[in-house]
């Protein structure tokens, strides 16, 4: 059996990452499954973890009152879910519902920062990464508000 | 770098008059969703074939209403029956969707080019498609899959508005049963029905099962769509020369005469519509062109 940094280390988000952060990053880190259907986080509750995903398929829903949940985006193997963690007020702003049987790690937020203001390299490391998975985001929703297909 | 497709010889002896439509009869129309629909045509002469090579376009004349060029969807080693797959967006394709079994419209071409075919033999095959897209990329499907030993991985990334606008949606799901074949899906905004995948196509790309050093890529869709596609396939890896786009313009002659489709130094209809990225990419994100 694979241990968390392990895990970690296997995972795209965490590539690079040196032996001893992928340890301190381990500290915070908790293996996860959600079975198909069951809601990973509900939009209003509070963000205090992001997860690493492993296997499965995650769809990122708004719930709207005349037409039901709405999916905005998908995620899946090698993608990161959740952001929400890192800025105040640590709300989520969806719902994160597992589409099918889904294995994670989940990152103690909290955990984090404070490992992140003690170790600024490491903070900015993760402010790294993170931005770039933002940007990523960011770029592929701007392609999908223009309605490309049209 | 990858060759486009020449006309074949039989075609262009099937194009004495370029200039001249051809009556077809309609034998079927299917539709595909609420705004895009399937004609298979038949030649009134009986003994006609129709042989082109994917990529390739018809002028299809509505009489009385008008002509536009669509992209050829059907199945190039079937030449007893003429495929076109489009949307309704003008008086013609508005026309051309009221079309019954058995109405006459007129047929020139096949025009332009083709997709690189051959030279993708013993590359991995990336078909990337936007929308309306995929139809004029389903015959190099169809191609490929005829002679499947010729070719690596190929794989189909197909990116559209919503589950009720995918394309040919049988014939994907008979698709993806093959495993041979690697097909991904995705949309732009999907309901609680929709299990797949929700984002744009370009998304698919870092994730996708290919080879990119040894990849030849073909993209359709929207030329911002195209343009960001093949900015995601050269991260990956893929080659610019490696990647093949179908442009669209209005056109008119659709043999190089009236300048109507001129897209900087080339005409779409005579010198496209499949180019490779390099011929385009200075001018995919020129203004006015």
């Amino acid at each position: 059996m694979k241990t968390l940094d392990e895990l970690l280390h296997e995972h795209e988000f965490f590539k690079d990452f040196k032996p001893e952060y992928l340890e301190l990053m381990a500290g915070c880190a908790t293996n996860v499954i959600f079975e198909a259907g069951q809601y990973i986080f509900r939009e209003g509750q509070e963000a205090n973890v992001f997860y690493v995903i492993r296997h499965g398929h995650v769809a990122l829903e708004i719930h709207d009152p005349r037409r039901g949940p709405i999916t905005i985006e998908t995620l899946q193997e090698d993608d990161v879910l959740g952001w929400s963690w890192l800025f105040a007020p640590y709300q989520w702003h969806f719902d994160a519902k597992a589409v099918k049987l889904t294995r994670a790690v989940a990152m103690d937020g909290k955990c984090l920062r404070m490992k992140c203001e003690n170790d600024h390299t490491l903070g900015y490391l993760m402010m790294q990464r993170f931005n770039t998975v933002l940007a990523d985001r960011l770029q592929q929703t701007r392609l999908q508000v223009l309605k490309l297909y049209d | 770098m990858i060759n486009l497709t020449k006309t074949p010889l039989m075609t262009q002896k099937q194009l004495a008059n370029p200039m001249q439509p051809e009556p077809f009869r309609v034998k079927r129309v299917m539709k595909e969703s609420y705004d895009t629909f399937t004609l298979e045509l038949e030649p009134i002469a009986s003994e006609r074939l129709f042989t082109f090579v994917p990529g390739q376009f018809n002028m299809l004349y509505i009489f009385g209403v008008g002509e536009i060029p669509v992209s050829i969807s059907g199945d190039p080693n079937q030449p007893a029956m003429l495929v076109h797959t489009t949307r309704i967006v003008g008086s013609v394709t508005k026309a051309m969707s009221k079309l019954k079994a058995g109405d006459v419209l007129g047929v020139r071409g096949p025009f332009g080019t083709g997709w690189p075919v051959s030279d993708a033999e013993g590359c991995d095959v990336i078909l990337v498609a936007g929308g309306i897209g995929l139809a004029p990329l389903r015959p190099v499907l169809y191609q490929t899959l005829a002679h499947r030993d010729r070719y690596g991985k190929i794989v189909l990334l197909y990116g559209t508005r919503s589950p009720e606008d995918i394309l040919f949606r049988k014939e994907l799901e008979k698709w993806r049963a093959r495993f041979d074949l690697e097909i991904f899906v995705t949309v732009d905004y999907g309901d609680s029905d929709w299990h797949g995948n929700v984002g744009v196509v370009t998304k698919l790309i870092p994730k996708a099962p290919f080879d990119a050093l040894n990849a030849v890529a073909m993209v359709c869709g929207p030329e911002v769509m195209m343009r960001f596609t093949a900015i995601e396939l050269q991260k990956r890896g893929v080659r610019g020369d490696g990647i093949a786009l179908s442009m669209e313009r209005n056109m008119k002659c659709a043999i190089g005469l009236c300048g109507h489709c001129q897209f900087g130094p080339t005409f779409i209809c005579k010198d496209g519509p499949v180019f490779t990225y390099p011929q385009l990419q200075s001018w995919l994100a020129q203004w006015e062109v």
